[in-house]
């Protein structure tokens, strides 16, 4: 304890650099687990996912692979057969429902949350029981929320298949199988962004709605004028995630229409149809890499488009 | 400022408000609530119209048959350890990392803080192939080891954020009273900053759960007999296909759903908290 003190007194003018460069150093032990399993459930894997996109590999040995270059995306045999995933009409019914799926969805959430979180954030008896009740369909597991509907949609006895729409089989006809998808994401999600939205209003300075009740500014000019400007930021960070999440849409698709159906209705569903039931390892990956692509570039268009701040 | 002068008016507004808030908890529990009222049905009352269906006698058989089926025992013990084990890993990493981050000054620093939050943005399916292949060259599938590190894919960077956040709200004196004293980083992190850390702990970690209980796409991918809940009760299945056992289904679901609700119940300010600094900030 004492030479330790003595010693930062001898070295006084240095030691502010000294120990600064120590930290740094300091830092990068504290780090170095965090980076390794980054690189290794992350990193690594990405890396071998594009490099089996350029190859024709088969799941159960992938040591056997051949280099074929894009041929996986895009290529037309002697026979004009056109192998590439992009020529595969399916995938583009998949990429057309994921992003049909993603804006409705997300957009019924944001309208549905923000009603929520505007009933929940005023004084009313209730109001507890309301703020628990919010978050029951964000609690429960997506594969049982998509159980539960897929009993509520059976037309047999469904509440809704059979109650509601008299007997008509939802989730057999890929055209209305869509919205029967969609209405189960806005159930569960919706929660959350009603969460996120509460958040932010709580945060919103109480005296500014006085002032403007004072001036006579009625509750729907409150809204548009304070409330949405100054929600911005809160508004569109839980936007980028939600759509996200959206676009890499699995479970509620695998669960209630099986591989092949799930196939046409999201991205994901498609790739790994390809990559684990066809066990077809490069072309599934490069099915995989373009979704990588695809919601990469959405997260840079967002971020620029809308400036978003993360801290 | 009109409804208080006219009573009338005042009352349809309340009115209409408490539809309003009725509506809203229908549309929110309702699905819920119909999914527990089956699991208490007898599986030939399922055809029943609603009115009678609602009022037909009440049995828990389907819930003595969901625990006496040693498949769900098993997928219930496994995503147990799977979620407990990837939490306890990414908390342990995490930690570390955050601290790091919430309190030294280096270089690069927001470089690896955007690398974490382009992790946290991946679509799982991108890297499937990828740890398929490194799963079973390491001879870990249908092994939970397989899934423990998996997870830490969105463990990790959700960890590091919310705690980094955390971190950086600790008052600085604390730590350099602890320095001056002499400790190593080391043991101030472990003896001052993580019992005032409890709290975000608890939190982060029991979000990690969540999300590791829910995980359905690389359970369903890197395991076949040792399945964890989703892909159970995904499959939950009666002699055929078109013979759906609803009853002891439902009766599942609610099973795996209940200890969350009452998790998520118990430590709702801190999840509102946790979802935030997770979501909101990052």
């Amino acid at each position: 304890m004492t030479t330790q003190s003595t010693v930062t007194t001898n070295n006084a003018p240095v030691s502010r650099k000294g120990i600064e460069a120590a930290r740094a150093r300091q830092a990068i032990w504290f780090l170095l687990p965090t980076l390794i399993a980054i690189a290794l459930v992350a990193g690594y894997p990405l890396y071998r996912t594009i490099y089996y996109s350029l190859f024709e590999a088969n799941l159960t040995n992938p040591d056997q692979a051949k280099f074929v270059g894009l041929h996986n995306f895009w290529f037309t045999t002697e026979d004009g057969i056109g192998i590439g995933f992009l020529q595969d009409p399916k995938w583009w019914q998949s990429v057309q429902n994921t992003l049909l799926f993603t804006v409705v969805s997300v957009f019924l959430e944001t309208v549905f949350g923000m009603i929520i979180a505007l009933v929940v954030n005023s004084n009313f008896k209730g109001r507890a029981f309301m703020r628990t009740a919010m978050l029951i369909p964000w609690a429960i597991p997506t594969v049982v929320s998509a159980q539960m509907w897929t009993y509520m949609y059976n037309d047999s006895f469904g509440l809704i298949g059979r109650g509601v729409l008299g007997g008509r089989a939802l989730l057999a006809d890929s055209g209305s199988a869509i919205w029967a998808m969609i209405a189960v994401d806005v159930w569960k999600t919706t929660s959350f962004m009603a969460l996120l939205i509460l958040a932010g209003l709580q945060s919103l300075p109480s005296d500014m709605y006085e002032a403007a009740d004072m001036d006579g500014a009625s509750k729907w000019t409150q809204f548009w004028r304070m409330t949405l400007p100054l929600l911005r930021p809160a508004l569109l960070v839980a936007l980028v995630f939600r759509s996200l999440d959206a676009l890499r849409v699995f479970d509620i698709m695998y669960v209630m229409l099986g591989a092949n159906n799930a196939a046409t209705t999201s991205m994901t569903g498609y790739a790994r149809l390809a990559l684990i039931d066809n066990q077809l390892l490069g072309s599934g990956s490069a099915v995989a890499v373009a979704i990588f692509v695809i919601i990469m570039a959405i997260v840079v268009a967002y971020v620029t488009a809308f400036r978003v701040k993360f801290d | 400022m009109l409804a208080k002068r006219n009573p009338t008016l005042f009352y349809l507004q309340r009115i209409g408000f408490y539809v309003l808030v009725i509506l809203i908890a229908f549309y929110l529990l309702f699905p819920f609530l119909w999914a527990v009222l089956t699991s208490f049905r007898r599986g030939g009352d399922l055809f029943l119209v609603p009115s009678k269906f609602i009022l037909a006698p009440s049995t828990i058989s389907n819930y003595v048959t969901v625990f006496n089926n040693p498949q769900f025992q098993h997928a219930f013990l496994l995503s147990l350890i799977v979620a407990a084990g990837s939490v306890a890993l990414s908390l342990l990493i995490g930690t570390l990392a955050a601290y790091a981050l919430g309190r030294f000054r280096f270089k690069g620093k927001s470089m690896i803080l955007y690398i974490i939050l382009a992790v946290s943005v991946f679509p799982q399916i991108a890297v499937l192939g990828g740890l398929y292949t490194v799963v079973q060259a390491s001879g870990t599938y249908n092994n939970p080891v397989a899934l423990i590190f998996s997870y830490l894919i969105f463990t990790i960077p959700f960890t590091v954020w919310v705690l980094t956040s955390f971190v950086r709200d600790i008052p600085g004196e604390l730590e350099e009273a602890s320095l001056v004293d002499g400790a190593t980083p080391l043991q101030t992190l472990f003896r001052v900053l993580f019992p005032v850390m409890m709290p975000a702990l608890v939190t982060t970690g029991l979000l990690a759960f969540i999300n590791c209980w829910n995980e359905y796409l690389f359970a369903l991918t890197f395991t076949s007999s040792n399945r964890t809940i989703p892909p159970v009760i995904a499959n939950f299945s009666g002699a055929s296909q078109f013979d759906q056992p609803w009853g002891p289904i439902m009766a599942a679901s609610i099973v795996v759903t209940v200890p969350l609700i009452a998790l998520v119940l118990i430590f709702q300010r801190n999840i509102v908290s946790g979802l935030t600094a997770g979501a909101v900030k990052g």
